[in-house]
């Protein structure tokens, strides 16, 4: 699949507390958030650890369910292997963890050229829009 | 059975060829094994207590006799241990008084997988892709994800299906393969789908438990169960919705996930599964999940709503193959002919009775390959074994067979003109034990010999009951039972719902066995889904067959004949309750100073 994520390292990442970015806890409800999501330009969802999946479910709510058309971004333990599931729920810039070679990135994106569930990116499942 | 298209096929080799990208980087020290642990789980690798074990997909029991072949070859040459390896897991199992590892085999797991205990982490990505050549795979047979989804032996066989499960189950495993926003739930998730009367899935055992069921109007629909599982806590799933249109499930399935992923404990495993959810939040849980799915519909335009060209194009993966309409001679024929090999043969008479049974095609049986006899512990298969059973699934079951919740083989689509046939062929083979349903068809999981977790071992105890009953007149007798032993809490070898559970726990460095009383399955034979109760403190490995003698001997003396017919154990149990079952265990104790068996 062709990767739209933004892949940022630690230093590219700025993060100083402009209120046009919202951080938003990862066991937060995105559908309770009270402030414009029109005066906001960036969410930061948060792994505590990769193995926490909570932020594709919020990631996805943000993106589909309210249309937030912002930029999503990934921080905390952000890997390799999960910036593809990332893109395919709502994110649009993700932060590697320090010390992760991001050389390795590009090619989990190359491997498959589409899958079989619909996501909050391509909506339609393989079944409905086999391309 | 369901065939791959090109990108079905593309897709299993592209999962191979990113699980070596991640094993190559792991090898290379660039993602640390607490990373790389997760990914190689979602594939099926465990590190088990001294070798790897790889689990294989066998989506909902459906196997190709050249699955099997591909599955003999990598027993033959992957499942073997390095000579060190191998050396401390012999020597530190003999203090055990395990004297026999088995190496080269393979074994069939209660939620239909294949399992290897020996393969070297080196050689897993080989694996792999050999594995992806018969477009098998281990995707998401682990991990906090999504899991294989399992379905009724005889599924699109069987004479009381209200509807052919497989292609619902064959579209599901599509939807559920990397989802991308499920891959990190907060612990594993299976499900089992049932088209029959009879619940030959344990739905009710599973995180969802899914029924297909007609309406007054004919049309078919699923009863959706959820929040049912084993492990510490025994939950049997709550009905959410008596009738979900079946083309709705995928909408549906989404909303019950997202809410778990969202709301699930995260802090503590032991309370990270979905049933705890629906258990603390109970309406709530439910509100949620109807709210979401509302949304799914109604905001997010139904996406996974399955159009009926692509349900007919799955479905017309799963027509009977032709063979089917084989006819040689007439069924009265065939009747009298097996008739007299019977009146021949009485071990053929006793197998037609336990492992054939009957076939929704009125001119075909579907026949119990028995993986349960002596020398061999439950589910387990040799190479050679597992080449046989290929053989036989070519020559009597047009190239098919099924992995059972039992651990044993099913052949669906077997002429019952064949059945001597094959029953001479089983025989030479060892596959023909006539003990399908009775006391040594057991559930046993590979317990303290192979697993990690176990507490203590399975495969003993399993040994000492099969010893111990090889008289046929005696387990007829004792008829139709289920006796299911667990090397520990998670319960792979679903203690819960036998009748009689047998559960391994460790006190002071020792085995001891707790044994349960009462539990079922869900089936017709066991009644309602339900937990067994603990008949008391547990009982050290040499007592257990001394205690299961006990609790039989206890149904023996109390069952009654009802309708002409021998009351079955299970029914007795529920008629007298448990008391004079647990009075009649406690006392197989041996005699033993008080602090020991507190």
């Amino acid at each position: 699949m062709k990767r739209n994520l933004r892949i940022l390292s630690a230093e590219e990442h700025v993060d100083d507390g402009s209120p046009s970015v919202l951080q938003l806890a990862n066991d937060a409800d995105p559908l309770a958030i009270e402030v414009c999501l029109q005066d906001i330009e960036r969410i930061d969802l948060n792994f505590p650890k990769f193995t926490d999946g909570r932020a594709y479910s919020q990631a996805f709510l943000l993106r589909r369910r309210l249309g937030f058309k912002g930029d999503i971004r990934a921080t905390g333990d952000v890997l390799i292997d999960q910036l593809v599931q990332m893109e395919r729920t709502g994110f649009s810039s993700a932060v590697l963890r320090e010390g992760v070679d991001a050389s390795d990135a590009q090619r989990q994106f190359d491997r498959f050229a589409t899958y079989y569930q619909g996501d909050a990116v391509k909506t339609a499942p393989h079944f409905i829009d086999k391309g | 059975m369901y065939q791959y298209t090109e990108f079905d096929r593309q897709f299993v080799h592209q999962r191979a060829a990113q699980y070596r990208d991640q094993l190559e980087r792991w090898q290379k020290g660039k993602i640390s094994e607490d990373e790389f642990r997760p990914l190689r789980l979602q594939n099926g690798w465990y590190v088990q207590r001294y070798a790897p074990m790889l689990r294989v997909a066998v989506p909902y029991g459906e196997i190709s006799s050249a699955q099997l072949r591909v599955l003999a070859k990598i027993a033959r040459e992957y499942d073997a241990p390095e000579a060190d390896v191998y050396k401390k897991a012999t020597e530190t199992q003999a203090q055990w008084g395990t004297h026999k590892l088995p190496t080269h085999y393979a074994h069939f797991t209660t939620r239909q997988n294949v399992q290897y205990n020996w393969i070297p982490l080196s050689k897993s990505a080989d694996v792999m892709e050999l594995l992806a050549s018969v477009n098998m795979h281990g995707i998401q047979t682990s991990g906090n994800c999504i899991r294989n989804i399992t379905s009724d032996e005889r599924a699109g066989i069987a004479v009381d299906e209200v509807a052919d499960p497989r292609p619902y189950a064959e579209i599901m495993r599509q939807w559920s393969t990397l989802h991308p926003e499920f891959a990190f739930l907060p612990r594993k998730f299976k499900i089992a789908v049932t088209g029959a009367a009879e619940d030959r899935a344990a739905t009710g055992w599973h995180d969802v438990g899914l029924r297909l069921v007609k309406n007054d109007a004919g049309e078919i629909g699923f009863q959706v169960r959820v929040g049912g599982g084993m492990g510490r806590t025994p939950i049997v799933g709550t009905v959410l919705r008596e009738f979900l249109p079946w083309n709705q499930i995928m909408n549906y399935l989404e909303a019950v996930v997202r809410v778990y992923n969202r709301y699930g404990r995260r802090d503590n495993m032991y309370k990270a599964r979905i049933k705890i959810l629906v258990k603390a939040e109970g309406q709530v849980y439910i509100d949620d999940v109807e709210e979401e799915y509302r949304q799914i519909l109604e905001h997010d335009g139904a996406p996974h709503t399955i159009p009926q060209a692509e349900f007919d194009r799955v479905a017309a993966s799963f027509v009977p193959p032709a063979l089917a309409d084989r006819v040689y001679q007439s069924a009265e024929e065939t009747e009298a002919e097996l008739q007299a090999h019977a009146a021949d043969d009485v071990l053929f008479a006793r197998w037609l009775q336990r492992n054939v049974a009957p076939h929704k095609n009125p001119l075909l049986r579907a026949v119990t390959l028995s993986f349960k006899r002596r020398l061999q512990a439950p589910g387990d298969a040799s190479a050679d074994q597992l080449d046989i059973a290929a053989r036989l699934a070519d020559r009597f079951s047009a190239g098919e067979a099924r992995v059972n919740h039992d651990q044993n083989l099913v052949l669906p689509w077997v002429h019952a003109e064949d059945l001597h046939a094959l029953w001479l062929a089983a025989r030479e083979a060892g596959f023909a034990s006539t003990n399908v349903h009775l006391l040594t068809d057991m559930i046993a999981c590979p317990g303290g010999d192979f697993c990690a977790l176990a507490n203590a071992r399975s495969i003993p105890v399993a040994e000492a009951i099969t010893e111990r009953y090889q008289d046929l007149d005696e387990l007829d007798d004792i008829g139709e039972i289920d006796l299911h032993i667990s090397g520990c809490i998670n319960s792979c070898g679903h203690h819960h719902s036998g009748h009689i559970g047998i559960l391994g726990v460790d006190k002071d460095g020792k085995e001891w066995y707790q044994v349960t009383l009462g539990g079922s399955d869900g089936s017709d034979l066991s009644g309602p889904a339900q937990a067994g109760k603990v008949v008391g403190p547990s009982f050290s490995a040499a007592e257990v067959p001394g205690v299961i003698e006990a609790v039989l001997g206890t149904y023996r003396d109390t069952r009654e004949i009802v309708d002409g017919k021998r009351e079955n154990f299970i029914d007795t149990l529920r008629r007298v309750g448990i008391d004079p079952f647990k009075t009649a265990a406690n006392a197989a104790r041996f005699a033993r100073t008080e602090e020991v068996a507190a």
